[in-house]
Parts: structure tokens; C-alpha cells; sequence
């Protein structure tokens, strides 16, 4: 018994020694190691492509002008499928078996937050660009998750701009929302919208709701027509949203739509047909038709690469990565402790999406862009800041 | 009124789908009491092949379904001589296994050369709708050629069974398939001809869905096949004018619950009702009491 309890400690020892000389090594070397566990299959696969992509581009110029305190940045990429449980599977494998400095990842908030118990327990920073979700970075009793920053709006802000967009710009007063169940990113934006429009003096007439791999809306949006609302708000992802859209101006409910940032994917405008995506307006984190110094240059070198017009979650990615660098060389070494420090004390970063802060509760201070869609095309309508 | 009408649309179209599914359920688990768990993604396999022929080859829509329709029934063949046929004379879980492991192959196969990205089908048929009782009731035209080529499909099957000679050995290899060997029928033959017949309207079903809500995915023949295969039970597994019924009592079901404001509780409600059926009638809707053989 005794013999088998010592084998058992030298086992552990041997192995905390070969961990802990692996991270060292990882730490000296001329390379930068980022861990990006991202959605690159699966339902949600164009946003993390998209943020990939803006990385990626950003990474590259880094590196092409010297890299970040003389050293290079080095990528390293797994694909988390869309779903939860792979999140959590890479955001481990990333922090433990790959000794990266910094986690960027996932896209959407469902599979951020399941990335985010490894992050916290190894104590390596986790940003996201595009999780929008309200307890992202803060627990359900309100305390600030220490590691885990984003550079991106909160849903309910997004949720908040929508309500007095309809309300002030818009004038609609009777809303019908029809928001998707199983998305935490849906149920935050519903729930800041209701409160909102209901708080300005509007009316929710119903809400309903839906699933992520719904196929048929027809029943529930003949039901909505019925009560004969001014204007839809739907929050949710693209695929179930182009079904919806459709089916809606097919049985002839022609009003408003209203929703967040998840319109933003041109999967959209193939689903739903462009004949069909009229009248809509979205919030977004930014616009390709801004005409900024900073967001030509990098509309510019993005087409130069990618060979094709940036979006929103290109252009997130691509801050976010700006963003990290702009920390790093702030700390002034390759520490993930030192990291965290320089990304809480962020100011005024002047990024394509807008200039941002970080606040005390890890979220980005920044402005909402709203776009309105006409013929499947997006126009830029205007810039709502917050209050 | 409008609603309720409007509301009728939706509920048949719905139902449609889930009969045209249901049927090669209840036909394969007629003949062989098989319940066929691939039939979901033999549905989805349609949709590509469709997919494919309308988007680069750039078929009509005619064209497609029945090239779509051909392939899929002799992929539904080629299976049942594979992975089926051996299986033949052991325990039926083995081959509930096998049926569940054709599923996810054929999922993960189609998920590895197409990608798992939603796919988009062309416009293959005109929009345009009808509109009636001033305008407050639409009927799209892809409502109308989903219900008509339903229609057709499922006469021309209850012809095939009840008219023709083939039709007649199918029904006797399902009373009794060793009385129907003896009596000379080609059971193998038989068995192959279902398999055929019943993937050939999973096939049509996955081209018509594909059309209809514009989308498919590799996983998209996983819920609408489980639905479907409760379609077939609740209309009485094995019987085809149950699966019939149960398809479009489904649709109409779902359709009804969502209408009443429901649309979260959809699924848990429509299966409560099949549960609350499969009580009162335990062998289905149309489902015929049969004696247990000693």
C-alpha cells in the first residue's frame, strides 16, 4: 500500500516538474503563443471565421512591423465546432497543453462562457470580440471575472439603442418580440428591449419565442400578424432569422424588423432572398460605408488579403488583435499577470469599431452603429452613443 | 376566420413533409419491423442531391426531384443489402443499432465532403403567391406544389400496393413472411422493392423541404426524422393511411399549439398528445390490434 502511495507522489512530482519546464520554455522563446478557439464549423461558423480572418490580417501587419516587443506573434488555432463543450475541451487544451499568454475566443456568448472556467483557473487572460452577452465578464452575484475582458458592446445595450431607436427615431410604439430560446445572446437583448420600450411609454403586444433549428415559423408569425403590431424585434442568429424574415414577408407581415448584431452575416441575405429584406433595421459594431481614416486603411489591406468587403466580425477581430497588442506593449513583458493589468487600465484605443474603453466591470465603452437593410443591403443609418 | 385559415395553410404544408416521411417508416417497419432510423438522413441525402442538380447543373425542379428520387431509393436499396440483409435473423436490437449507426455515417459523411455550413437552394420555382379573403390569407405557390406532389405520391403508393401484383406480395410478406416464401414470393426481392419505394419519398421529401425553406444542413434529417417516425406511430406503425393521418395530425398539432400562443412549449405539447393517444389507443390512430404469434 505505502509503495503504491510513493509511486503515486514521484508520478505527480515527474509530472508537475515536465509541466512546469514545458511552460517555462514556452515563456523564453522569441514567440508570442495566442490561443484561438473559435467557431470555425458548425451553426455559428461565420462569425468565428470572420473574427479569424480580422486576427489574422492584424496579426500579420503586427508581425511584419517587428512584432510586439521584438518578438513574433504566434497563433495558435483550434476550431471549438459551435458547440459548448468543445469550447471548454479547447479553451483547456490551450491554456494547459499549449501555454498561450492570452485566450481570444469564441465568438458567440453561449460557447465564451464555457470557454471561461479554464481561462480563470489557469489564470490566463480570455478576450472576446464579439460576445455580447451581460455575464460575459461579471458572475450572477456581480463580481468581475478577473481574467476575462471583451471589446465588444453588452447585449443589453444593444437591446436598450434598439428600444429607443424604435421608440424616438422610428416613432413605433406597439412592438411584437420573437426572440430564440436557446441563445443566451437572444434572451439578454429580448429582455434589455422589453424593459426599455416599456419604460419609454411603448407596448409589447406578445412575446414569443423560438429554437435554434426551427425550421417553420409560419404558425407563430400568423399569430403575431394577427395582433397586428407596428414593428417586429427579433434578436437571434442568421439561420433561423432568414427562415423567419421570409416566411414572414411571405404570409404579407411587411412591418419593421428590429434586431442585433447577429443580421450581420451574409449567410442572411442567401437564406432569406434578397426581395425579402426590406424595412430592416439592425444594431451593429460597425459599418463598411464609415469613412474614417483608420477604417479605409483597413478596409484597404482587407480586401488586399481576403479579397472581398470586411464586416462587422472582421472588423471586431481586427481590433480586438490591435487591442491585445496595444496592452502588451504596455505591460512591457510577455506576463499573462502583467496583461491583465495593462488591459483593465485601457483608454480612448482607437480601433475601426470605434473608440473604446474598458470600464471597471471589463466591458467596452464604446458606440452602437445602426444599419438599415434595403434589398438585402446594408446601408449605414447612424451612430448612437451611449448615455 | 383569416387565421384559422391561414392557420389550416401552415398546418398542412407542415404535415405534408412529416406524412411523405412517415411513410417509408411505416412501410419498412410493415414488412421487415425495422424502424429505419437512416430514413431521416436518406431525406436529408435527397435535399443535396437536389440541391446539387439544381444549383450546378441548374435542372428545373422536375428534373431534380426525379433524378433526386431515383438516387435516393437506390441508396435506401444499396443499405438494406449492406448493413440490413445480414442482420435478418438476429435479435432486433442489433439491427435498431445498425439503423442508428447508418444515421450518423451518412450525417458525418455528407457533414465531411459538403461542409457543415447551411446551404442555399437557387430559386427553382417562381414566387408568387395567392392571396384571398382580401388579402389576409396567402398561399405561396411552393404551399401548393409541396401538398399536390404529396398528393400524387401518396395515391400513386396506395395504387402500387393495393393494384399491382408486387403490391400484393408486399402485403404478404407483411402478414407473413415465411407463409409468402412458401407461396413463392421473392421476399429478398420484396424487401428491396420497400426499401426503394420508401427512400424515393424521403428523397422527394428532402428536395421539397429543400425548396420550401430555402436552407438544408447535414444534420438537418435528425428532428424532422424523429418527428416523422412519430407521425408513423401515432398514425398506427406499418399501416400507410395511418402515417397518412399521423403526418398531417402532427403538423396540424404543432401548427395548433403555436397558433395558441405555445411556440415554446410546440414540441413538449405535441408529444403530450401523442403520449395521451398512445394510451387510449396503443396501437395508433388507425392502427390494427394484432395477436401476438406463439
Amino acid at each position: 500500500m505505502n509503495k503504491k502511495l510513493s509511486l503515486i507522489v514521484v508520478f505527480v512530482f515527474v509530472l508537475s516538474f515536465i509541466t512546469g519546464c514545458s511552460s517555462n520554455g514556452a515563456n523564453n522563446s522569441d514567440e508570442i503563443r495566442v490561443g484561438l478557439n473559435y467557431e470555425l464549423s458548425g451553426d455559428n461558423a461565420t462569425y468565428g471565421q470572420g473574427l479569424v480572418e480580422g486576427i489574422e490580417l492584424a496579426f500579420e501587419e503586427i508581425n511584419l512591423s517587428g512584432g510586439i516587443l521584438g518578438k513574433q506573434i504566434k497563433p495558435i488555432k483550434i476550431d471549438n465546432q459551435s458547440k459548448a463543450t468543445e469550447a471548454t475541451n479547447v479553451s483547456t487544451r490551450l491554456a494547459t497543453r499549449e501555454n498561450v499568454v492570452v485566450l481570444l475566443g469564441p465568438a458567440t456568448s453561449g460557447n465564451t462562457k464555457a470557454a471561461i472556467p479554464p481561462a480563470m483557473q489557469n489564470r490566463i487572460p480570455l478576450i472576446s470580440g464579439s460576445a455580447t452577452a451581460d455575464d460575459v465578464t461579471v458572475d450572477t452575484n456581480g463580481n468581475v471575472k478577473e481574467y476575462i475582458f471583451k471589446t465588444c458592446f453588452n447585449d443589453s445595450f444593444q437591446g436598450v439603442m434598439m428600444a429607443q431607436f424604435a421608440y424616438n427615431d422610428l416613432q413605433l410604439k406597439n412592438a411584437a418580440v420573437l426572440a430564440d430560446t436557446s441563445s443566451d445572446y437572444a434572451q439578454g437583448l429580448s429582455k434589455a428591449f422589453q424593459d426599455t420600450f416599456k419604460e419609454l411609454g411603448g407596448n409589447i403586444l406578445t412575446v414569443e419565442a423560438y429554437q435554434a433549428g426551427d425550421t417553420d415559423f409560419k404558425a407563430v408569425l400568423t399569430n403575431l400578424k394577427g395582433l397586428n403590431p407596428e414593428f417586429l424585434f427579433i434578436p437571434g442568429y442568421y439561420e433561423e432569422l432568414g427562415l423567419i424574415i421570409r416566411q414572414a414577408r411571405e404570409l404579407g407581415l411587411n412591418v419593421p424588423i428590429l434586431g442585433g448584431d447577429g443580421y450581420e452575416s451574409p449567410k442572411l441575405v442567401e437564406i432569406a432572398g434578397r426581395d425579402a429584406l426590406n424595412n430592416i433595421y439592425y444594431s451593429s459594431h460597425y459599418s463598411s460605408q464609415d469613412n474614417s481614416e483608420n477604417v479605409v486603411k483597413f478596409r484597404e489591406s482587407f480586401k488586399a488579403k481576403y479579397n472581398k468587403e470586411p464586416d462587422a466580425f472582421n472588423a471586431l477581430g481586427y481590433d480586438m488583435a490591435y487591442l491585445l497588442a496595444d496592452a502588451m506593449e504596455r505591460a512591457g513583458e510577455v506576463n499573462s499577470e502583467k496583461l491583465k493589468e495593462a488591459l483593465e487600465e485601457t483608454a480612448g484605443f482607437e480601433g475601426v469599431t470605434g473608440v473604446l474603453s474598458i470600464d471597471e466591470k471589463h466591458n467596452a465603452v464604446k458606440s452602437v452603429t445602426i444599419l438599415k437593410m434595403e434589398n438585402g443591403e446594408s446601408v449605414f443609418l447612424k451612430k448612437l452613443d451611449p448615455q | 376566420m383569416e387565421q384559422v385559415i391561414q392557420q389550416l395553410i401552415n398546418g398542412i404544408s407542415l404535415g405534408s413533409i412529416y406524412a411523405l416521411m412517415a411513410l417509408g417508416y411505416t412501410m419498412v417497419y410493415g414488412i421487415i419491423n425495422l424502424i429505419n432510423f437512416a430514413h431521416g438522413d436518406i431525406y436529408m441525402i435527397g435535399a443535396y442531391i437536389g440541391f446539387a442538380l439544381t444549383t450546378f447543373l441548374n435542372l428545373g425542379f422536375f428534373p431534380s426531384l426525379i433524378i433526386s428520387m431515383a438516387v435516393t431509393s437506390l441508396l435506401g436499396v444499396v443499405i438494406e443489402k449492406i448493413a440490413y440483409k445480414p442482420l435478418r435473423k438476429s435479435a432486433r436490437i442489433t439491427a435498431l443499432i445498425t439503423a442508428i449507426s447508418i444515421s450518423l455515417l451518412l450525417e458525418y459523411t455528407m457533414m465531411y465532403f459538403a461542409g457543415p455550413q447551411a446551404r442555399t437552394f437557387p430559386k427553382v420555382l417562381k414566387s408568387k403567391s395567392i392571396s384571398f379573403l382580401k388579402g389576409n390569407v396567402i398561399m405561396d405557390i411552393k404551399n401548393i406544389y409541396i401538398l399536390m406532389i404529396t398528393l400524387i405520391l401518396m395515391i400513386a403508393l396506395q395504387c402500387i400496393v393495393k393494384k399491382t401484383k408486387m403490391g400484393k406480395a408486399m402485403r404478404a410478406t407483411s402478414f407473413d413472411s415465411e407463409a409468402a416464401e412458401l407461396m413463392g414470393i421473392n421476399v429478398d426481392k420484396v424487401i428491396s422493392f420497400t426499401f426503394a419505394i420508401g427512400s424515393a419519398l424521403a428523397g422527394a421529401a428532402g428536395v421539397l423541404v429543400g425548396i420550401y425553406y430555402n436552407t438544408i444542413n447535414p444534420l438537418m434529417g435528425s428532428l424532422p426524422g424523429l418527428k416523422a417516425f412519430v407521425a408513423a406511430v401515432l398514425g398506427g406503425i406499418g399501416t400507410i393511411p395511418g402515417a397518412v393521418l399521423g403526418g398531417f395530425s402532427l403538423g396540424m398539432i404543432e401548427t395548433i399549439v403555436s397558433a395558441n400562443g405555445g411556440s415554446i412549449y410546440k414540441d413538449a405539447v405535441a408529444f403530450l398528445i401523442l403520449i395521451i393517444v398512445l394510451l387510449l389507443k396503443p396501437n395508433g390512430l388507425l392502427g390494427k390490434s394484432i395477436k401476438e404469434k406463439v
